[in-house]
C-alpha cells in the first residue's frame, strides 16, 4: 500500500439495519491525478461507497484513509469537494454567492472570495451569470456551477455522484469534455458515480465496476485510451473495446454476483475475500 | 393490482411491532397529558410560591383552577338541582357540530366550486382572487348579529337561529378550500394532460379523472384546517345571535358566572377544545380512507 | 380567517402574483367598481331595511362623520392585533428552532401541535379578559398572540425540517457545524413557510382582538363600538366599523405579503416578477 494514494480504502464494509448489506470487503486505492468510475447496477452501493470516502455515511467496519488522513479529518480539512446528481444550489443565493459558499465557511475575505469566484466562472464558463438565480440556468449550467463550487477551495480530491445523470445526451457529451478540460487544468483527483458505460469510459484512467448483493468490485478495467481526449476518442476502435469490456464486466457481475470473474487483458481482478 | 399489494404487506406486519408501536403512541399521548397537567398545576404552585405577577395576572383558584377541580366541575349539577355539567354541555356540544358540521359541507362545496372556477379562468383569477383574501379580514363576529336578523325571519322554523350560523361557519370554512382546490387543480402535471388530451378526454373528464383526483392531498389538507375553522364559526356565531343552546351560549352563561364558578367557564371550554379536536380527527380518518398515497414502490 | 394550524403552506408568492402591472389590476378593480355599484343599485332599488345593509355611499358618508372615533377605535384594536401578533410570532418561531433542534421530540410533539391547533381558541377570550382584565389591552394582546402561535410555529417547524437531504450533505462535506447549517440552510429554507405562518397570523390577530372586545374590551376599541352601535340599531355606524376593521386588515395582511416580496425576491415564485 502506497502512502501517497489520495484515497486509500481497505476491507470496507457497509451494513444498514435489516440485515442488508451494501458493500462488502471493498479495497480500493486512487492515486493522486487519477480519474476513477465507479459503476454498477443500482444498489450496488457505489453512492454509498462516495459517500463514505466523503466521511457522509460511516462504514460498519474496514479503513478509510484520504489524503493519509482518517475520512473524518480530511472532512474536517475540507479536502475535498462534492457534486451532487441535483445541482443542491440555494435558491437564495445567487450563482456567485452558490461558488463562494465554501470560501465564506472557509473565512476567505470579500475580495480574494471575488477573484475566485471569478476565475471559477471563467473555468466553467458562465462569465456574465455570476449575478443570476440558479432557477434561471439550464440544467446544465446549474450542474455547472455545483462543479465550480466543488472545485472553488482547490480540494484535493473531487467527488461526484452522478452528476450527469438527470442531463440529456449531448448537454452531457458537452459537460463531460468540459469535466476533463477541467481536470486537466485543475489537476485533481476524481472520484466518479456513474450509470453510463460510455460516459466511464469517456472519462476514466480506470473504472471499477460494481455488483450488487452484496455491493463488491467486480473487475476494475483499465482505460489507456489517448489523452487529452476529445470527439475523436468516442470514435476510437479502442473506445468502442473498453464500452463492450466493461459492459461484460457488469454482465458477469450482475448475473452472478459470486463469480470473481477471471483476469485477462487489462482486467485486473479487485481483491475481494474468497 | 398496486394497491391490492401494499395491502397485502401492510398486513405482512408482524403482530408484535404493531402492539409495539400502539403502545409507543398511547405511552406518548399519556406523556403529553401527563406534561401539559405537570407544566400547568407546576407553574400555578411556582406563581403562588414565589408571588408571581404577570401584569394583573396572578395564579390561584380563580385563574387557574386545578385540573382535577375542572374535570371534577363536569360531574356536578350546573346549577341547584339541575342536570349534571358534563350532560349540559354535551347536548350543547352536539347542537355547535350540528351547526358546524352543515356550515363545513356548505363551506367546502361552495370553496370547492369557486376553486373549479377560479381553476379555468385566469381572468376570474385576477378579478376575483383578491377578493377571497380580503374576505377573511371582515370580522365575521360583527358581521353575525346581521345575518342573523337577515337570515331568521327568511329561514324555515327548522332552521332557523341555528341555520344562519351555519352560514357564518361556511363563511371562514370556504377560503382554504378554495385556495387549495385552486393550487391543486393547477398543480397537475402538463404531461397527465397531454395524455388525456391525446385519448380526446372532455373537459369533464379531464376534471374528474385527473384534476380532481391530483388536487384530493391539497383539498384535505384545507379540509383539516376548514374543520377546526367551522367549529369556531359556531361558536363565535352563535356569541351574537343570542343562542342559547350551543357552546357559545355556554361560554357567554359561564363567563358571567366565573366569579363563582371559574371550573365551569373551563369546563366548557374543554369541552370546546375537544369538539375542534373531533372535527380535525374526522377529516384526518376521511383522508385516511379516501386518499392513497402513492404506493412505496413507486418511489 | 381562522385558521388553527396550517399544515400545507401556500406556495410563497402565490397570492402575490397580483399587482404586477396594470393588466393584472384592471379585472380587480373592475370587479371592485362593479360590484359597489351594484350594492347601491340592489339597496335602493329593493329598498333593502337600511338597518341590515346600508347603501356604500351611506357607510362612507359616515365613515367621514364618524372619523375621529373610527380612528381611535381602530388605533386601539390594531395595537391589540399587532402586540399580540409580535408576541406570539416571536414565541413561535423561537419554539419552532427549539423543537427543530431535537428531531426526535418535535416529529413526536407534532401531531400535537397541530391538534392543538384545532382548538378554538377564540373560546378562551373570556378567560384571558379574567386573568388579564377586561378594559386593558393586556387581555386581547395575549388572546391574539396565542392564536398566532400554532401556525407559525407549525409552518416554521416544518420549513426547518423540509430541507433536502442532499443540501445537508452538502454542508457536512463542508464539514460545517449544526449553527452553520441552521443559518446557511435551515433558516432560508424554511423563510417561505414563515412568512405563510406570519400572513395567516395577521389576520388570526385582528380576529383574536375583535372577538376579545366582544366580551368586554377596553371601551372605545373597534369590538365594542361595534357591538355597541349593533346594539341600538345604529347600523351605519356598525358597517362602518365593519369595513374600518377589514381594511386594517387587509394593511395588515398586506404589508407582511410586501414585506415578504421584499425579503424573498430570489424565490422562484416570483421570478416573473424580475427582470432578466
Amino acid at each position: 500500500m502506497s502512502g501517497s494514494a489520495v484515497v486509500s480504502l481497505s476491507n470496507v464494509t457497509k451494513a444498514f439495519g435489516g440485515g442488508v448489506t451494501a458493500l462488502q470487503s471493498i479495497d480500493l486505492e486512487v492515486q493522486p491525478g487519477e480519474f476513477v468510475s465507479l459503476i454498477g447496477p443500482s444498489g450496488c452501493g457505489k453512492s454509498t461507497l462516495l459517500r463514505i470516502v466523503g466521511d457522509l455515511v460511516e462504514p460498519t467496519s474496514g479503513d478509510v484513509v484520504v489524503n493519509g488522513k482518517s475520512a473524518r479529518q480530511a472532512r474536517l480539512d475540507r479536502e475535498y469537494g462534492i457534486v451532487f446528481q441535483d445541482s443542491v444550489l440555494y435558491d437564495w443565493r445567487t450563482v456567485s454567492k452558490n461558488i463562494g459558499l465554501p470560501l465564506e465557511l472557509l473565512g476567505w475575505d470579500r475580495s480574494k472570495r471575488a477573484d475566485r469566484v471569478r476565475e471559477m466562472l471563467e473555468l466553467v464558463e458562465l462569465q456574465g451569470f455570476g449575478d443570476h438565480r440558479p432557477w434561471q440556468l439550464s440544467g446544465g449550467m446549474q450542474q455547472r456551477v455545483s462543479i465550480a463550487r466543488a472545485l472553488s477551495f482547490s480540494p484535493a480530491l473531487l467527488l461526484m455522484d452522478e452528476p450527469f445523470g438527470a442531463l440529456d445526451e449531448m448537454t452531457r457529451e458537452r459537460l463531460n469534455a468540459e469535466v476533463l478540460r477541467i481536470w486537466a487544468r485543475s489537476r485533481s483527483t476524481v472520484l466518479f458515480v456513474t450509470h453510463s458505460i460510455p460516459e466511464a469510459v469517456f472519462l476514466s484512467t480506470r473504472v471499477v465496476v460494481m455488483s450488487r448483493r452484496p455491493g463488491r468490485i467486480a473487475a476494475i478495467v483499465d482505460v489507456d485510451l489517448a489523452q487529452p481526449r476529445g470527439a475523436d476518442t468516442r470514435e476510437d476502435a479502442r473506445f468502442f473495446e473498453l464500452v463492450t469490456e466493461v459492459r461484460d464486466r457488469l454482465r458477469e457481475g450482475g448475473l452472478d454476483a459470486d463469480r470473481t470473474a477471471p483476469g485477462e487483458g487489462e482486467l485486473v481482478v479487485g481483491g475481494e475475500t474468497p | 393490482m398496486a394497491y391490492a399489494a401494499t395491502a397485502r404487506g401492510r398486513s405482512k406486519l408482524p403482530d408484535a411491532e404493531r402492539v409495539r408501536t400502539a403502545a409507543v403512541r398511547v405511552g406518548l399521548f399519556l406523556a403529553v397529558l401527563a406534561g401539559l397537567s405537570g407544566l400547568w398545576e407546576g407553574f400555578r404552585a411556582f406563581a403562588e410560591a414565589t408571588g408571581l405577577r404577570l401584569g394583573l395576572f396572578e395564579a390561584n383558584d380563580r385563574t387557574m383552577p386545578h385540573i382535577h377541580d375542572i374535570v371534577g366541575q363536569l360531574f356536578e349539577p350546573s346549577r341547584r338541582n339541575g342536570p349534571l355539567l358534563i350532560d349540559v354541555l354535551w347536548d350543547a356540544a352536539l347542537f355547535t357540530a350540528k351547526e358546524a358540521a352543515v356550515g363545513l359541507v356548505l363551506g367546502a362545496l361552495f370553496g370547492f366550486a369557486l376553486g373549479v372556477l377560479l381553476a379555468h379562468s385566469g381572468l376570474l383569477q385576477r378579478g376575483l382572487l383578491p377578493y377571497v383574501v380580503a374576505s377573511q379580514t371582515v370580522p365575521i363576529l360583527a358581521v353575525a348579529p346581521m345575518v342573523v336578523v337577515w337570515g331568521n325571519p327568511r329561514l324555515p322554523p327548522g332552521l332557523r337561529d341555528w341555520g344562519a350560523v351555519a352560514v357564518i361557519s361556511a363563511y371562514l370554512t370556504f377560503f382554504p378550500v378554495t385556495i387549495n382546490t385552486l393550487r391543486g387543480l393547477t398543480s397537475v402535471d402538463p404531461r397527465t394532460i397531454d395524455l388525456m388530451r391525446s385519448y380526446a378526454a372532455s373537459w369533464w373528464s379531464v376534471l374528474w379523472k385527473l384534476r380532481v383526483p391530483a388536487a384530493l392531498p391539497f383539498i384535505f389538507a384545507a379540509l383539516k384546517i376548514a374543520a377546526p375553522a367551522s367549529v369556531v364559526g359556531a361558536i363565535i356565531g352563535e356569541l351574537p345571535a343570542s343562542i342559547q343552546s350551543g357552546l357559545g351560549g355556554a361560554i357567554l352563561n359561564f363567563n358571567q358566572y366565573y366569579i363563582t364558578s371559574p371550573p365551569s367557564l373551563w369546563a366548557t371550554n374543554l369541552i370546546a377544545a375537544l369538539l375542534g379536536i373531533t372535527f380535525f380527527l374526522t377529516v384526518v380518518a376521511a383522508e385516511r380512507v379516501l386518499v392513497r398515497r402513492a404506493p412505496e414502490h413507486f418511489a | 380567517m381562522t385558521t388553527p394550524g396550517l399544515v400545507e403552506p401556500l406556495p410563497p408568492g402565490f397570492l402575490n402574483r397580483f399587482g404586477r402591472g396594470l393588466r393584472d389590476w384592471v379585472p380587480a378593480v373592475l370587479v371592485f367598481v362593479l360590484g359597489i355599484l351594484f350594492w347601491e343599485a340592489l339597496v335602493r332599488g329593493l329598498e333593502i331595511q337600511n338597518f341590515l345593509l346600508p347603501a356604500p355611499s351611506d357607510i362612507v358618508e359616515t365613515l367621514w362623520v364618524e372619523r375621529d372615533q373610527l380612528w381611535t377605535a381602530a388605533s386601539i384594536t390594531f395595537r391589540e392585533a399587532l402586540g399580540g401578533w409580535i408576541i406570539g410570532c416571536s414565541l413561535g418561531f423561537l419554539a419552532a428552532l427549539v423543537l427543530a433542534r431535537w428531531r426526535l421530540l418535535s416529529t413526536a410533539l407534532m401531531p400535537y401541535a397541530v391538534a392543538a391547533g384545532a382548538i378554538p381558541i377564540v373560546a378562551f377570550a373570556p378567560i384571558t379578559n379574567n386573568w388579564f382584565g377586561v378594559t386593558g389591552l393586556t387581555s386581547k394582546v395575549v388572546i391574539a398572540a396565542v392564536l398566532c402561535f400554532f401556525p407559525v410555529m407549525v409552518n416554521t417547524l416544518k420549513g426547518l425540517t423540509s430541507v433536502p437531504a442532499s443540501a445537508i450533505e452538502l454542508m457536512h462535506s463542508y464539514a460545517a457545524g449544526e449553527f452553520t447549517i441552521l443559518r446557511r440552510v435551515r433558516l432560508p429554507n424554511a423563510l417561505p413557510y414563515v412568512f405563510t405562518g406570519l400572513k395567516v397570523g395577521t389576520v388570526l390577530a385582528m380576529i383574536g382582538a375583535i372577538v376579545g372586545d366582544y366580551f368586554g374590551g377596553a371601551s372605545g376599541s373597534l369590538g365594542v363600538q361595534i357591538q355597541r352601535w349593533t346594539g341600538i340599531f345604529a347600523f351605519e355606524e356598525a358597517w362602518a366599523g365593519i369595513v374600518v376593521a377589514s381594511v386594517i386588515g387587509i394593511l395588515f395582511y398586506g404589508s407582511v405579503a410586501l414585506a415578504e416580496r421584499r425579503v424573498m425576491a430570489w424565490h422562484p415564485s416570483l421570478r416573473g416578477g424580475r427582470p432578466e
